[in-house]
């Protein structure tokens, strides 16, 4: 029975977000395509932190780094290399970047834990942002436009709906390798780590370099959603890997559930979805999001994924 | 570099470091005893100078305004430990920084919806307006030198308030040890509430000593806040001293760099290369110098528990 | 004289003015059991930390079937073949009983960087896990998780998890501590049962288990090693009474 709902579930998710962009256009509201690219894209970059806080047990404020790295590598390539415009060649370029700095950067962060893990994360994070931040010949504070979306063969990558299924493609691939993940003997032994990780270590687990891989895992993932949303929005700045951004991430996490595979979704869902219904309401619906995540925190401590979970 | 540039960039920096101080002191507190992560403390701050600038252009007073707008922020920092912070203590640090961050964004809100989004203007006192002649060839404007005094004030008073007091003894003990904090007093409640009020207070009082220098607009609280906890980190979570030595160490380190890095790399590098690299190398150098400080030492430069 | 196992020599650690391990020099035969013993304060548990990897000795080395392990990591020892298992309970709480023992299985059954295969399909695995658990009678409980469990079974699994990664070498840290009489003398029959087939270091408070189980003890005093022998001998040394059993005959 409880096999069969979830699989009601997931169909039903899986159709609505097939028909999405029919059901936008039958309303008249294609903005809901670019809208729903928007949200599967944070989705990715929160789950690819859900990896590293929910099941790793590394609270990093920080990844809004490989975010913004990923999207850099769309940028400046865009200007220094305008001919690269396949993303069959700048994707994964951008992912190779992004898990190559989360090597550099996990190497040193992973040599503390705890606070000093979140502290030290954030100013790696800040480092970047500033270094962007004074980069002029790549548009500095300001940013950088891009000319047009990479191109993708076959593929009219230049219309929103298509753009969302290359969107929604990748975002399934990557949900399914982080399930299969999760599951798999590195899952379980991550899981241990945040469990106990000194009893990991006597059991003949060398930690660090669990730890050290997940880390990469998730900074390369998050550089793809960066690259992703780079195309996205034809932009990239410094912006995209600022704390906010970073403390953003880390929320919608919480918010959907630590730890559970769909957590990154529901999280990055619930919170563009209450934006975009507040900003409705009132241009102060930032005090609003505010309360309703404090009331998350007293009263909905496992968050989206706990509403669903069987009470023990 | 002549010597009256050295010396207006050491006081520039010792300036930044003691009002860094202000701030580190009560986020360092309240991080080392309540092992809260309060990422709400630069809302505190920006609230304070809001409430300064407001109420001396009210007044007609900077003084008052700034005795006023400390008091009130103090109010609304213990209002908020015993509303909201109080349920984090025993929570772990993920829920404690989804909360403040959405305090956080409240705040930011609040603000904007109380006072505008224009910057609010936070003159200097006319008396203070000037520079002083310190010595030979060398001006420096009177209101820095205040800020000066004020910080180097409340470090010593906070000092010797930790150092003499029976309330600076249940701090250092809860810093250390909560466990013993919490069997010497029965009710320790009210420790917390004090502690908060006072970090509260501290953030006003910087957030109006630097307001007539910085602009007093939202988000002021963001960015002075990650350095507040690079100071944290810096020193060692929980010690006054290590954020004290920690604050200087970063106002010297950021002002020095800011100033002279750009210059120095020209004189090494190419000009398009060192006009790109080094605004970026001056601004992250306290970055750099923290995952220094973290590498080697990695409990900070004056650990408060053993 | 057989084979020795673990050896330290001349071990040396200090905290500031005292000296919590002074020139230990001891030697654990392969196949015996080795109680070490000794009052609180003596510098048991640095001692151990030294040996388990969580201290790094002052001076000194620490040898393991023929190999300087000084500075080695926890893990690189335990992939040697020296397991712990813990004095104050150390277990992954949210997992359940089965899933702690195929951790520990899994560290010595190949690469654990795989990503894709899920680990419950490797049912090899669960059934090493399972054949552990019947021997140190947790069968029953095998479902449940770690954190309903009681006391004395908790101690069980710890034993159960050291023994999964299969060791050459159990350093057992008081596997008695805070146990009752009647789960006490289990884990004394379940030691027993493991002697003959592993190297054991003992460290027991427990004076009846340790004179029932040990082949020889040494016994530490004020950092220490001031007696090594058979129970026999221990009990005969007149150093040992005097600093320590007759201590606690007076007490």
């Amino acid at each position: 029975m409880n096999h069969l709902r979830r699989h009601g579930w997931l169909l039903a998710t899986l159709a609505v977000a097939l028909s999405l962009p029919q059901l936008a256009a039958l309303c008249g509201q294609d903005f809901y395509v670019s809208f729903a690219s928007r949200l599967l894209i944070w989705a990715l970059l929160a789950s690819s932190l859900n990896l590293l806080v929910g099941m790793g047990g590394m609270v990093s404020l920080g990844h809004a780094a490989y975010f913004g790295a990923g999207a850099y590598v769309v940028g400046i390539l865009s200007v220094e290399a305008p001919g690269w415009s396949s993303a069959l060649l700048v994707w994964p370029l951008a992912v190779a970047l992004s898990a190559l700095l989360a090597v550099v950067i996990g190497a040193v962060c992973l040599r503390t834990r705890g606070v000093y893990f979140i502290m030290i994360t954030l100013a790696f994070a800040q480092m970047l942002f500033y270094i962007f931040t004074s980069l002029t010949p790549y548009g500095g504070d300001d940013g950088l436009s891009l000319a047009k979306r990479l191109t993708l063969p076959g593929l009219a990558m230049a219309g929103d709906a298509t753009f969302y299924y290359v969107v929604l493609a990748i975002f399934a691939a990557c949900l399914t390798a982080l399930g299969r993940l999760q599951a798999s003997r590195f899952g379980r032994v991550l899981a241990g780590i945040k469990d106990n990780e000194e009893r990991m270590e006597s059991l003949g687990y060398a930690t660090f370099r669990f730890k050290l891989v997940a880390y990469i895992i998730a900074g390369a993932l998050a550089g793809l959603a960066g690259a992703l949303m780079a195309n996205q929005n034809a932009f990239v700045s410094p912006n995209m890997m600022s704390w906010n951004e970073s403390g953003i991430a880390l929320v919608m996490v919480i918010l959907g559930g630590l730890g559970s595979l769909w957590g990154g979704l529901a999280g990055a869902a619930a919170f563009l979805v209450l934006e975009e219904v507040l900003t409705g309401f009132t241009t102060h619906w930032q005090i609003v999001l505010g309360l309703i995540l404090l009331a998350v925190v007293f009263f909905a401590p496992r968050g989206i994924a706990g509403l669903f979970a069987k009470q023990p | 570099m002549s010597w009256p540039l050295f010396a207006e960039q050491c006081l520039n920096g010792l300036q930044f470091g003691l009002m860094l101080f202000l701030l580190a002191a009560g986020l360092t507190l309240i991080f080392g005893i309540m092992d809260l992560i309060n990422l709400a403390h630069g809302s505190l701050y920006m609230l304070g100078a809001y409430l300064v600038a407001s109420l001396a252009q009210a007044t007609g007073s900077f003084a008052l305004g700034l005795a006023l707008g400390v008091a009130a922020t103090a109010a609304i920092g213990m209002a908020l430990e015993i509303a909201v912070l109080r349920g984090l203590y025993r929570r772990d640090h993920l829920s404690q920084v989804l909360a403040t961050f959405a305090l956080i964004m409240i705040a930011n809100e609040t603000t904007r919806a109380l006072w505008g989004v224009q910057p609010l203007v936070l003159n200097v006192p006319a008396a203070l307006s000037g520079s002083v002649q310190l010595f030979a060839g060398i001006r420096y404007p009177a209101f820095r030198l205040l800020i000066i005094a004020v910080g180097l004030a409340v470090a010593l008073a906070l000092y010797f308030l930790v150092a003499r007091t029976r309330l600076g003894m249940l701090v250092r003990a809860g810093a250390s040890n909560r466990e013993m904090a919490m069997v010497m007093g029965t009710d320790i409640r009210w420790l917390f509430t004090a502690v908060f009020g006072v970090g509260a207070g501290l953030c006003a009082l910087a957030g109006a000593m630097l307001g007539p220098l910085l602009a007093v607009q939202v988000g002021m609280g963001e960015n002075i806040l990650i350095l507040a906890f690079v100071t944290v980190v810096i020193g060692g979570i929980g010690s006054i001293r290590g954020a004290f030595v920690g604050a200087l160490l970063i106002g010297i380190v950021d002002t020095f760099g800011r100033a002279f890095i750009p210059t120095g790399l020209r004189a090494l590098l190419s000009p398009a290369v060192a006009d790109v690299a080094g605004p970026s190398l001056a601004s992250i150098s306290i970055y750099l110098l923290m995952v220094g400080v973290l590498f080697w030492k990695p409990q900070g430069l004056f650990p408060a528990r053993g | 004289m057989s084979e020795i196992l673990l050896e330290t020599r001349a071990l040396r650690k200090r905290y500031g003015g005292l000296v919590a391990t002074d020139s230990v020099s001891l030697a654990v035969h392969r196949g015996e059991c080795h109680a070490l013993i000794g009052p609180n304060g003596a510098g048991k548990s640095t001692l151990i930390a030294q040996l388990a990897g969580a201290l790094v000795p002052d001076a000194g080395s620490i040898h393991f079937a023929g190999q300087n392990i000084t500075g080695f990591s926890a893990h690189r020892r335990a992939a040697l073949g020296f397991a712990r298992s813990f004095q104050i309970t150390s277990l992954l709480p949210n997992f359940t009983v089965l899933e702690n023992l195929a951790l520990a299985v899994q560290s010595v059954s190949g690469s654990s960087f795989r990503f894709w295969r899920a680990v419950n399909d490797e049912t090899e695995l669960f059934e090493r896990a399972r054949e552990i658990l019947r021997s140190v009678g947790l069968e029953d409980v095998a479902t449940r998780p770690v954190g309903s469990l009681g006391h004395g079974e908790h101690r069980q699994l710890e034993l159960a998890l050291a023994l999964a990664t299969r060791p050459q070498l159990l350093l057992l840290d008081e596997p008695m501590a805070g146990i009752g009489p009647e789960e006490s003398e289990r884990m004394v029959a379940l030691i027993a049962g493991l002697k003959g087939r592993y190297t054991l270091l003992l460290v027991e408070h427990d004076m009846d288990a340790v004179f029932r189980l040990a082949d020889r003890v040494s016994v530490l005093l004020a950092g220490r090693v001031i007696a090594t022998g058979t129970a026999a001998e221990i009990r005969a040394n007149g150093e040992v009474r005097r600093a320590y059993l007759g201590e606690e005959e007076n007490a």
